[in-house]
């Protein structure tokens, strides 16, 4: 084969086509301290380990959620933390048929001579941390690189730098055992309409494709997590069936059979609006040879946090909050969402921040 | 989009699906002057162009070929001669429903400083002929790219070479209402094992999508035709659901689901090989986003040729044969070969060291 077949090929494969278990998707919980700090400040939360250990808790214990899921990506603080009696969040979730993911990327910095663009940190020691993270029970890893849109970008510099990068990454994962959700997000920031955003995803997907390619990266056993295809920003909005046919087609023509699932990233969109997009892809009548579903983080956890709002008598409501979510786009993976969901406070919020620094 | 949507967008997407249809295949009878020349000396034929007319007048008229039949690639000539009777062979093709294609690339030449690699040629008013050629009635085109496997072979910058080649031209056809046939053919010559064969079609496959998306080809405008990965010539043969596993698990690494159809070349092999490898493919159980089916030449015309020997008492014999393997054919497309249909011609390799056409 062109690629490497590691010793954990096996293992891979089945992993990265159970994540893409239709129906299941991923709750991507992995937000950094810095970043979660702002999640928590938000609801007026103090950013100490304990909050941040008190609300994964809420999430990873909701009755009933896990079923919904069938993976969850951890901050590494996380993958380490327990429950308040003391079970670890790694066995919770293995015992609820989820598997445990780890972010493995350092944060980007900028490319210099470029408009901003940026690549993404992290590979030093990369196994290493890997070899850890799989002894600690992770079975999946997440590295995202960042592309945006303007008058002049992406650049072929930046999509080359990070097209390599994440198949480097890739590479370092699959050797490793962990399956390599490799996360190529163009950001939706700006005025272009959703033919140009069509146009720089499918480039985009290109070279990554190509990338992985060339470092022999086992497909069988990852997951792509790209952005929709959408207007910018600042661009009228369009319906999602709209979205869910420039997005498929985008797929069509950049992503392998061999890839088993898409679990899409939510940019800024509101839950509802994600989860409505979601589902207008999986009832789309195309070919689509890998299953399509989500890794949400914003979209999956806005209600709920409010909810929250940090205290523990909010904890129940909270918990109700995050099931509706999941439940909501376990049926759009499934094409059965007809849209009527409990809709709590905070559900048709748009999440989007301008030029979003994780 | 990336892809280039010219005023031909949706006639291609229409053609090219239909040249993908599940029970039909392509007829490559796009043999040049030379290459022809060769296929009539060994029947004892005289290379002139009425032998050359009459072979194809036979395949052309041979009843109900047509109907197993989605295209067939022809050379220039052909697509300006017609039947004894003189009805043009273009009419006669498009009213079985079959769609003329035309070769277009004008054959390889070497790669300087490299070990006997090639790249191909035929720019020189590509679109200008490709105008021409839709004229006529051609609504696809083909061109052939050769890579072969040795110690250092296939070289970058071989690779990048013909796949830049293939999306050029691709790109250029699509701009006059032409279907591009992409093929790059990585030869089978060598003692290597067909994990080698894999390794090197899936690099030469992963390129190829990367040119056509920086060439902004509409993928659904286009067919590829690959070889079937299996062990080098001179390695010991494996069974069809061993090419075909190795195969389609190439093919679902690196070529996206929005090419519609897929078109092997049968390079050496015999006709029932061919046959047998397409149908094991098809039977294979795992998901294919796009139709496998066959662009054969040799593959389909061996036993016919034999049997004709030039002589118009064995015209009838000659389109039975040919019959034969454009249904056993057809049915691979499906899954549904049952073996059988071989005779001795069939089983025959047409296996030529360093093949030139």
């Amino acid at each position: 084969m062109s690629c490497f077949i590691s010793k954990y090929a096996d293992e891979l494969a089945k992993n990265a086509a159970y994540i893409g278990t239709p129906g299941k998707g991923i709750l991507a919980a992995d937000e950094s301290t810095g970043t979660i700090g702002k999640r928590l400040s938000s609801i007026n939360v103090e950013n100490v380990e304990d909050n941040r250990r008190a609300l994964r808790e809420l999430l990873f214990t909701t009755p009933g959620a896990l079923q919904h899921l069938s993976g969850v990506i951890l901050f590494e603080e996380t993958l380490y933390q327990k429950t308040a009696s003391g079970k670890p969040f790694v066995d919770v979730l293995k015992e609820g048929g989820v598997l445990p993911g780890i972010k493995v990327d350092k944060g980007t910095v900028e490319l210099n001579g470029t408009h901003g663009e940026t690549f993404t940190q992290g590979l030093d020691g990369l196994a290493q941390r890997c070899q850890k993270y799989y002894e600690a029970g992770a079975r999946f890893a997440k590295w995202r690189a960042v592309l945006k849109i303007s008058a002049n970008e992406p650049t072929e510099l930046a999509i080359q730098e990070n097209a390599n990068g994440l198949a480097m990454y890739a590479a370092i994962c699959q050797q490793c055992g962990l399956v390599p959700i490799v996360e190529p997000e163009i950001l939706v920031d700006g005025s272009h309409d959703i033919k140009k955003c069509a146009a720089v995803t499918e480039r985009v997907l290109a070279a990554c494709y190509k990338a992985l390619n060339d470092h022999h990266v086992m497909l069988e056993g990852t997951l792509l997590k790209p952005n929709m295809v959408t207007p910018g920003s600042d661009s009228p909005k369009v319906a999602p069936e709209v979205i869910a046919e420039y997005t498929v087609r985008a797929l069509q023509r950049t992503v392998p059979a061999a890839v088993p699932a898409i679990v899409f990233l939510s940019g800024g969109q509101s839950e509802e609006e994600a989860t409505l997009n979601l589902n207008a892809m999986n009832k789309l009548q195309t070919k689509k040879p890998w299953s399509l579903s989500f890794s949400f983080g914003r979209a999956l956890q806005q209600s709920t946090l409010k909810a929250w709002a940090g205290k523990e008598e909010n904890v129940k409501k909270a918990q109700d909050a995050f099931l509706v979510r999941c439940k909501a786009n376990s049926e759009a993976t499934l094409g059965t969402y007809k849209g009527d969901a409990k809709i709590s406070e905070g559900a048709a919020e748009s999440l989007h921040v301008k030029d979003y620094k994780y | 989009m990336s892809a280039f949507v010219g005023k031909y967008a949706e006639e291609l997407i229409k053609n090219a699906k239909y040249i993908a249809t599940p029970g039909k295949g392509i007829l490559a009878a796009d043999e040049s002057t030379g290459t022809i020349g060769k296929r009539l000396s060994s029947i004892n034929v005289e290379n002139i162009e009425s032998n050359r007319q009459a072979l194809r007048e036979l395949l052309f008229t041979s009843p109900n070929a047509l109907s197993c039949l989605s295209g067939v690639i022809l050379f220039e000539e052909t697509l300006y001669q017609k039947t004894s009777d003189g009805k043009p062979f273009v009419e006669i093709l498009e009213e079985n429903n079959v769609i003329p294609g035309i070769k277009v690339d004008k054959g390889t030449v070497e790669i300087a400083g490299t070990n006997g690699e090639t790249t191909t040629q035929g720019f020189d008013s590509l679109g200008a002929r490709c105008q021409q050629y839709y004229k006529a009635g051609a609504r696809f085109a083909k061109w052939r790219a050769v890579l072969k496997i040795g110690p250092n072979e296939p070289s970058e910058l071989a690779i990048q070479q013909n796949a830049q080649g293939l999306a050029r031209y691709a790109i250029i056809c699509q701009e006059n209402g032409l279907v591009p046939i992409v093929e790059p053919e990585v030869l089978t010559d060598g003692p290597h094992d067909i994990k080698k064969c894999a390794a090197v079609t899936e690099t030469v496959l992963a390129a190829v999508y990367k040119a056509l998306n920086d060439h902004h080809v509409l993928l659904e405008g286009t067919l590829l035709k690959p070889n079937m990965v299996t062990p080098g010539s001179d390695s010991p043969k494996v069974a069809p659901e061993v090419i075909a596993q190795y195969t389609v698990t190439a093919l679902r690494r690196t070529v996206p689901p929005a090419v519609p159809g897929i078109v092997f070349l049968s390079g050496g092999q015999s006709e029932e090989e061919a046959t047998q490898n397409l149908d094991a493919m098809n039977k294979l159980e795992v998901l294919k986003p796009w139709t496998l089916s066959f662009s054969f030449g040799r593959a389909l015309q061996q036993s016919t040729l034999k049997t004709w020997a030039g002589k118009k008492a064995n015209v009838g014999k000659a389109q039975e044969a040919f019959l034969s393997r454009c249904k056993a054919n057809s049915e691979a497309t499906l899954g549904k070969y049952s073996g059988g249909s071989a005779g001795g011609l069939a089983s025959e390799s047409l296996f030529v060291k360093g093949y030139k056409y």
